[in-house]
């Protein structure tokens, strides 16, 4: 059995390459902007129960074994991200009320996950109330709320999950989430904050689901962070584990104590720099440095570091 | 120093901002929110205000700023219409103590006097420093560490923090309900003010939040359980606490070690050390000058 492209006539499969491009996540940014503002059905277009397992194909290093120490590429980060990642120290993990904090709703999604989607219905009308997400990496349970609800107010608290409201357009399920505790972008330190929004598109073709993110973070990005993962569905149960989590002093050290490294001082600040012979100043360059047109500048560096 | 003087009073008037005036908009409507157990939450005010309803009465934690006053009462007597017995303050700051009068004249105490208004001596102190109408004075008062008592089928928890945002700072613990009050030693809409007029300073401020992280325990996955009702902004729990703590750390160690290099404090304002959270918690009440100079003072002096 292979998970290879969708089925032919699969819905959504007619017209459009299954890889996502950039023309086509643009298309979803604006998309998805314009869904929030439109009238929504909360009649199911498409069936997104199952069981689904992500693809690695795209972004494997970041994904599953985990970034290279100073990967900043690729995220449109602003000065106080950047300042917040270079203070960061991943030693961190060891203080007891982070031992046990896991990955944010958009962060999630880009790691090693397996998760379990069904839907809610109201007995009376077979609308759909939810849906409903089991996330295996952490145990972590979500809900998209189909029935108009409103988000909760300002002072309400924040999880890791957030709240999240749908809609369908099309055959797109489209999601809106705000409540969504502080945490990062990336491992090496990226920061998110709390006052992160994401719009999520769900697109289903065969047994490929496609997952686009649009995430809106005015604290630590300068423009909207676009990301799209693949996965595909489980013919069999998944094999999430459990996460049993216990936190426990673990070294000696004042539990006070919180590791970050001063300005300047951060000695692993270069290590993906070095590692892939890519100018820092590229790295760490935020929105700037993640177009094509930046590549002239990439050359005119590389080329200086030579002389 | 000319800019120092300058900043200093615009720390006196960023407090007083603070303390004192509020939106309009703001202060029209209070709106009630269950926290957990028998604790409520009253946003809209001032400041934020806790409510504690049970059989045996009303507790409130803080009263807001004098304009929301009679809001507050108003959604009080919406949650329950027993008796106000006690009110708590967490600190003397007018935003969290102008309502004290309306609330305490509406209760009344099991022996017929106006509800009994709790806080640290020094808030007392300050009160009177300030001339504050004597109707509006926390006359229960106490100078321990830590006072406890039981209402409402719970026991209540209040610790002195030393020298933290003020000289009079107290945390509120329910602890049947499991929620946490901190006044404004823990807010989610600015960095801390150290007010160190009132006896404030950053290091027993960063004492204060690790007091806070003793008495939170978080439920699965580091989010809920315990939950903290902020000063300002909105409902936390310890993960929250925690990235406050981080901050209000980091900001910290890296303000001394620019002092031990020998920076002037335009120097040190120049370096930006809380350009990490200045998007996030920076606003014209309190900027982050004030804050950068706030936290270099209290190391230097």
């Amino acid at each position: 059995m292979t998970f290879g492209l969708p089925a032919t006539g699969a819905p959504g499969a007619a017209g459009v390459t299954w890889l996502g491009s950039l023309a086509l996540l643009s298309s979803l940014a604006l998309l998805g902007s314009l869904a929030l503002l439109l009238p929504g059905s909360a009649l199911a277009q498409l069936n997104l129960s199952g069981e689904w397992t992500g693809r690695y194909h795209e972004d494997t290093d970041d994904r599953v074994p985990g970034d290279v120490q100073g990967d900043f590429t690729g995220v449109p980060l602003n000065d106080a991200a950047r300042r917040y990642a270079e203070a960061f120290d991943v030693t961190r993990v060891a203080v007891l009320e982070h031992q046990c904090q896991p990955y944010n709703m958009p962060h999630i999604y880009r790691g090693p996950l397996q998760f379990r989607m069904w839907e809610e219905k109201d007995p009376a009308n077979q609308d759909i109330i939810a849906y409903r997400q089991y996330i295996g990496t952490y145990m972590q349970s979500r809900t998209i709320w189909m029935d108009g609800r409103p988000h909760p107010p300002g002072h309400a608290p924040h999880t890791h999950m957030g709240f999240s409201t749908g809609r369908w357009n099309g055959d797109i399920l489209t999601v809106y989430t705000t409540h969504i505790k502080k945490e990062f972008y990336r491992r090496s330190g990226i920061p998110s904050s709390d006052l992160t929004t994401v719009v999520e598109h769900y697109i289903r073709r065969g047994n490929l689901l496609s997952h686009v993110m649009i995430i809106t973070d005015p604290v630590y990005l300068s423009e909207p962070y676009v990301l799209s993962q693949e996965f595909v569905l489980m013919e069999r149960g998944n094999t999430n584990w459990l996460y049993n989590c216990e936190y426990v002093m673990e070294v000696p050290m004042d539990k006070n104590d919180v590791p970050h490294y001063l300005p300047g001082a951060n000695p692993f600040i270069t290590d993906f720099s070095e590692k892939f012979g890519l100018p820092f100043e590229a790295v760490i360059g935020g929105a700037e440095a993640m177009y094509p047109e930046y590549m002239p500048r990439i050359e005119a560096l590389i080329n200086e570091q030579a002389r | 120093m000319r800019r120092s003087r300058l900043i200093a009073a615009g720390i006196a008037a960023g407090i007083a901002a603070s303390i004192v005036a509020l939106p309009a908009a703001a202060q029209s409507r209070i709106e009630s929110y269950h926290v957990k157990g028998n604790v409520w939450l009253l946003a809209g005010a001032a400041s934020n205000v806790a409510v504690q309803i049970g059989d045996d009465g009303v507790l409130v934690v803080d009263t807001g700023g004098r304009e929301s006053q009679a809001a507050v009462l108003e959604a009080v007597r919406e949650l329950s219409d027993k008796p106000i017995r006690w009110i708590i303050n967490t600190h003397a700051h007018a935003d969290h103590t102008s309502g004290n009068e309306t609330l305490s004249q509406a209760g009344i105490t099991v022996n017929g006097n106006p509800a009994a208004i709790v806080a640290h001596e020094n808030v007392l102190g300050r009160m009177a420093q300030e001339e504050r109408p004597v109707s509006e004075w926390p006359l229960n008062t106490f100078f321990e560490s830590q006072r406890d008592f039981y209402f409402n089928g719970e026991a209540i928890f209040l610790y002195h923090i030393p020298s933290a945002h003020t000289d009079g700072d107290i945390l509120v613990y329910f602890r049947g309900s499991d929620v946490l009050v901190t006044g404004d030693l823990f807010v989610t809409t600015h960095f801390p003010v150290v007010d160190l007029d009132a006896g404030g300073g950053i290091d027993g401020f960063i004492a204060g939040l690790n007091k806070a992280l003793e008495i939170t325990v978080p439920a699965f996955l580091q989010e809920g359980g315990t939950y903290v009702i902020p000063g300002h902004g909105r409902i936390g729990d310890e993960a929250d606490v925690v990235s406050y703590r981080d901050m209000a750390l980091f900001v910290r160690d890296r303000v001394r070690h620019m002092i031990e290099a020998g920076m002037s404090l335009d120097e040190v304002l120049a370096a930006k050390p809380s350009l990490d959270y200045d998007p996030r918690y920076a606003n014209d009440e309190w900027t982050t000058e004030m804050f950068v100079e706030s936290v270099y003072r209290s190391l230097r002096d």
